[in-house]
């Protein structure tokens, strides 16, 4: 039988947006070190639901680490100690047995609190529908590979691509900035041939979104060390270039706006 | 997400742009356009100490050297311009980038200062619970907030200092800068303060090196490495130099002894410049 681990946990605790929270301990005992960060949770609002207490509420879905849904920050680092790991594919073996464990939301202005670590991320959703997407006409589906993709510019736009938008960069940022989160989205899309037509666009757009939302970054790199997926902090220099150019490039389309 | 959808409040924005300013104004309005603005200016403002710091070197040649230097930097442009003109034109120059750098900061940091806002439940900045340990933020980059000030504050005190001669009194002789330097570093209080200052600079100017580029967009993996190292070299030469002054008037190595001209005989070194 695997190892056993014994250790306490202090859980943000809130029952609304606009109610006042605080940090309740727990104790969790006999939780295997094979079981995710999760999993542990689990078992402790399973002892929870039995004793008759509300459950710990958290964010989850696919559990594997793509989806981007999990969150908490583990003892004032985003998705835990682990370099670009999900809090779902942390494992408990990464602890040690004793540890007191701080567990709480992301916090940003723009991540307001739902309900104990169930923050509401759907300002990332705002950034996405001012320009996180490409038009293309419908119809018959065209030839595949009709459009030559350079194999350089296939990859790192994939690399960015990688961006889960699960929000660590903002919550590991002093200053709540989500620059590495937006630029990921527009080096993905705007590195490839298909994305070059709404490239400025999607550029000006993207970034006056997400600067209605969120604070200026100061370059303390910060964000990469919390990103899940290692986003590299090359890609916000990469959107701050595009950002000047969109605006220089934009004003030579005579007569628009 | 569910929990989305079920909660009433989502996020409302923190800033909402009114109207847009008529290119490149425009630029300004945005906070990563506003970042531009800081790395411009700090790429200004920091050839403008290494110049200033190189300038200094003078003062290791002497009085009449000194002298001389502090007079061709008043005639710059030769015959081209009136005496002085071009110098005020620099200085002016300077007084704005310092101002854009200055604003650019200051409001960049109030948006993040909102943005971070009530995001504690306690009050204040942003905090968690758990102690935060910084992984890739270093004491430079923390601390830009602060040097910054300290650095206006040294700034205010340094024109005060040698440009107006306001405490030196009559000890103050105008034309002479290698007396004036000599006799405000002597005083142990002042050359503390100038250390302490230039100390700020150069941690200022180590993170400013290295971000000034992610700021502008020119980056490259190939030489990111680099970055760092010439952020280090460019920190670490202005620490040297500017601290050499101080510091070798407090040690007794540059004094008002042995002089070709008495203190206060500015014609004298007017003559000895000619000859020079």
């Amino acid at each position: 039988m695997s190892k056993q681990l014994n250790l306490t946990l202090q859980v943000w605790r809130q029952n609304g947006p606009d109610e006042a929270g605080h940090f309740e301990t727990y104790t969790a005992e006999g939780i295997s070190e094979d079981m995710s960060f999760l999993e542990m949770l689990d078992t402790i609002n399973e002892g929870l639901v039995q004793s008759g207490q509300t459950p710990i509420e958290f964010d989850h879905d696919c559990r594997e680490g793509i989806c981007g849904t999990c969150s908490l920050m583990i003892n004032g680092q985003a998705h835990g100690q682990e370099k670009a790991t999900t809090t779902c594919q942390l494992h408990m073996r990464k602890f040690n047995d004793g540890d007191t464990i701080v567990v709480e939301p992301f916090r940003a202005r723009a991540f307001p609190v739902v309900r104990d670590l169930v923050v509401d991320r759907s300002s990332f959703d705002r950034i996405i529908e001012a320009g996180g997407y490409i038009s293309v006409n419908t119809g018959a589906a065209s030839d595949a590979n009709l459009t030559p993709v350079p194999k350089e510019a296939a990859d790192t736009s994939f690399d960015a691509a990688a961006c889960i938008g699960c929000g660590a960069c903002v919550a590991a940022c002093p200053n709540s900035a989500a620059q590495l989160f937006t630029s990921a989205k527009l080096a993905h899309l705007n590195l490839i041939p298909q994305g070059q037509a709404q490239r400025f666009e999607r550029t000006e757009n993207m970034v006056e979104t997400m600067e209605s939302f969120f604070g200026s970054c100061t370059n303390h790199g910060e964000c990469h060390e919390a990103c899940p997926k290692d986003i590299s902090l090359d890609f916000i220099a990469f959107m701050n270039r595009d950002y000047v150019k969109a605006k220089v490039k934009n004003r030579k389309l005579a007569g628009q706006t | 997400m569910a929990a989305t959808a079920t909660n009433p409040k989502g996020s409302t924005p923190i800033f909402r742009r009114k109207w847009q300013l008529p290119f490149p104004l425009n630029i300004y309005q945005s906070s990563v356009g506003r970042k531009w603005v800081m790395a411009l200016t700090g790429i200004g403002l920091l050839g403008f100490v290494i110049v200033h710091m190189i300038g200094n070197f003078h003062i290791y040649e002497g009085p009449v050297q000194l002298h001389e230097y502090a007079e061709a930097l008043r005639g710059l442009g030769g015959g081209l311009f009136p005496r002085t003109f071009l110098l005020w034109v620099l200085r002016i120059g300077l007084a704005a980038m310092f101002i854009l750098h200055i604003h650019s900061a200051y409001s960049l940091k109030e948006r993040s200062r909102k943005a971070s806002d009530k995001a504690d439940f306690v009050g204040g900045e942003k905090k968690y619970g758990s102690k935060r340990d910084y992984v890739a933020a270093n004491y430079a980059s923390r601390t830009m907030r602060w040097t910054g000030p300290i650095i206006l504050l040294y700034l205010l005190f340094h024109l005060a200092d040698l440009t107006w001669g306001w405490w030196l009194g009559d000890d103050y002789v105008l034309g002479d800068p290698y007396h004036n330097v000599v006799a405000s570093l002597s005083s142990l209080p002042v050359a503390i303060i100038y250390v302490v200052a230039n100390v700020a600079l150069a941690i200022h100017i180590f993170h400013g090196t290295w971000s000034l580029f992610q700021s502008l967009g020119i980056n490259n993996p190939k030489y990111n490495e680099l970055r760092r190292s010439l952020a280090k070299l460019v920190a670490g030469v202005i620490l040297v130099g500017n601290l050499s002054f101080p510091v070798l008037v407090t040690a007794g190595l540059v004094d008002d002894d042995n002089r070709k001209c008495p203190v206060g005989d500015v014609e004298c070194l007017e003559k000895e410049a000619k000859e020079h």
